[in-house]
């Protein structure tokens, strides 16, 4: 066999497990040695657990030898690090839990791992998910696979280059604007965001708790629906999961789409957006039609107001989760000499600047004489933004869009203009304020060889019909089937 | 300018953040420069539009009370910077 393991995809490696060809310790391994290979260069990964991942691995082959068949059985996948892990370091990119364990692990986790996942660690993010790039990771940045100059997109940067790098066969990410999508798009992988309420968010670290849902990193579409299967569905610990019926996501992948409706909201395709991109995603959508879907405009007349939405409800949202952070039951602490300065000095010391701007930015929007000016009226229109949602839904079973308006820009490009910055994500925000579900999937390079990224949405707990036109997509095309070109050194 | 350098202090204080004079200046100017993009938002007629702070249909979600076993205390405190006799230490909150 020329391909090695660490390439395989998650489907692909499970088939060849049950054949008996290879043991999860073996995959295993060979995930391990692309890690060292390439992690220098890369550097997607906060922690490497490579004898947990070994110990696990063994369990797994012990699993499969008893004759039990679970869902990802054996399969090494990396986890973003806001997400607890019982007993493994969970730093959320910042230096405020340098040195967090926490006591329990996230439900989503917990599932895969019963599942038979095996942890290969936790990847790098923007510090407590804050950011399009993952720069604002308080340790060092990712780069991006494909052009190690360029940023992997955040805030699940960490994951997708990891993914993208196949240094994991898949990978968890968080989204509350666009954080699975983007990197997914900049890094030439699959990411799909699920609807909010569709995954617990019980053990995700906080950030946005209107906006925020666990989502899947993953090299083709089959593989992230796998992933989706295992870990959605209600949970006790969330009220906010929904009591809806679970489903085997691969069902959904039926490889026709004729008939379906896919709506293109012109007001996404608008000056600013990189032509390359722009070319790209109508050729997409051309594929889809010729596959016998039903393409027709649509208008989501509301979407230029969503990104200022965003940063006032996130960001309130985001100055009370992080109020927690006190110095005093878990975190950095200051050592000040009074209750007060503690929580000032340990705060101020132990978040960075992109955090510490955002708390700023949301206490500020709920602070007395400004409230009903900017939280209230941002809640306000996001009603209507969900109301464009819904309208569009009942004309159209899809929408399509590009994910981002650029490909992968530079590293330090955008730092010092953090408006600029949030404009990365002015195509994906919407749907987190409407709280329905969307997926990236490769559609393409720019001239300069980097990955570019079709978005499709679709309505809450539409996760299926998602799955089902991004796989027909994909199994149309080859971008899928194209590896960022690392070379190995010896 | 949206925001003075003293409005600055005051929500750094609400947030209980320490911050220093030269972040002070940059917050005053970059929140400034993002709240002047979110003016934005005026225009829209939000006239007997409802708020949506949360999108789920769901309300009020009971379970049932059964005691179920907690963290243990060594375990719960284990992240503690700093801790006695089986609790959190912290500074006095109020002067004798």
């Amino acid at each position: 066999m020329s391909q090695a393991l660490y390439e395989l995809t998650i489907h692909e490696a499970l088939e060849g497990m049950r054949r008996g060809e290879f043991s999860a310790v073996e995959l295993t391994r060979s995930l391990l040695e692309r890690i060292e290979q390439v992690e220098g260069r890369i550097k997607a990964y906060l922690t490497v657990t490579a004898d947990l991942a070994l110990e696990q691995a063994a369990k797994a082959d012990a699993r499969r030898r008893a004759g039990e068949e679970a869902a990802l059985l054996g399969i090494p996948m990396a986890v973003k690090d806001v997400l607890c892990t019982a007993g493994v370091r969970t730093t959320c990119g910042s230096r405020i839990l340098e040195n967090f364990i926490p006591p329990y692990t996230a439900t989503a986790v917990q599932r895969l791992l019963d599942a038979g996942m095996v942890l290969l660690g936790k990847t790098n993010t923007d510090e407590f998910a804050m950011g399009s790039s993952t720069e604002n990771s308080a340790y060092f940045p990712t780069r991006n696979p494909w052009a190690l100059d360029r940023v992997p997109g955040g805030s699940s940067g960490g994951s997708a280059a990891a993914v993208a790098a196949q240094e994991a066969m898949a990978a968890l990410g968080t989204d509350t604007g666009g954080s699975v999508r983007l990197p997914a798009s900049f890094c030439g992988v699959v990411g799909l965001k699920p609807s909010y309420g569709r995954v617990s968010r019980y053990g995700l670290v906080a950030y946005g708790s209107s906006l925020d849902q666990i989502g899947v990193l993953a090299r083709d579409v089959r593989d992230a629906a796998l992933v989706l299967t295992v870990m959605a569905g209600p949970d006790p610990h969330d009220s906010t999961s929904m009591p809806a019926p679970t489903l085997d996501y691969q069902a959904a992948l039926t490889g026709d789409v004729r008939g379906l409706r896919i709506g293109l909201p012109e007001e996404y395709f608008i000056a600013g957006v990189q032509p390359e991109v722009e070319a790209a995603v109508r050729r997409a959508i051309d594929v889809l039609a010729d596959l016998g879907a039903d393409v027709r405009p649509i208008s989501l007349p509301n979407t230029d107001k969503a990104l200022p939405v965003y940063y006032l409800v996130a960001t309130a949202e985001a100055s009370a989760n992080l109020a927690r952070f006190d110095g005093v039951r878990y975190g950095y602490s200051a050592g000040a000499d009074s209750i007060l300065e503690n929580y000032r000095q340990s705060r101020g010391r132990g978040f960075g600047a992109e955090v510490k701007r955002r708390i700023m930015l949301g206490t500020y929007a709920l602070s007395a004489g400004y409230y009903d000016a900017y939280y209230l009226k941002a809640q306000q229109v996001r009603t209507l933004i969900k109301q464009d949602f819904e309208r569009a839904f009942e004309q159209v079973d899809v929408i399509a869009s590009p994910v981002a308006p650029t490909t992968a820009f530079r590293l330090g490009e955008k730092t010092d203009d953090p408006l600029a910055m949030y404009l990365s994500d002015v195509f994906t925000i919407t749907l987190n304020l409407a709280g329905m579900c969307g997926i990236s999937v490769p559609c393409g390079f720019d001239r300069q060889g980097l990955p570019i990224g079709l978005q499709l949405m679709g309505p809450h707990l539409g996760e299926e019909i998602v799955l089902r036109v991004a796989h027909a997509y994909e199994q149309a095309t080859e971008w899928h089937r194209q590896h960022a070109p690392l070379s190995i050194k010896a | 300018m949206h925001l003075t350098i003293d409005e600055v202090r005051h929500v750094a204080e609400l947030a209980r953040l320490h911050l220093t004079e030269e972040e002070i200046e940059r917050y005053a100017q970059q929140l400034s420069a993002i709240l002047d993009y979110a003016e934005r938002l005026q225009e829209v007629d939000t006239s007997g539009v409802p708020p949506t702070p949360y999108v789920l249909p769901l309300q009020n979600v009971m379970a049932e009370d059964i005691p179920q076993p907690s963290l243990p205390n060594e375990v719960a405190l284990a992240n503690a910077p700093d801790k006695a006799n089986g609790f959190f230490r912290v500074r006095a909150v109020f002067e004798e």
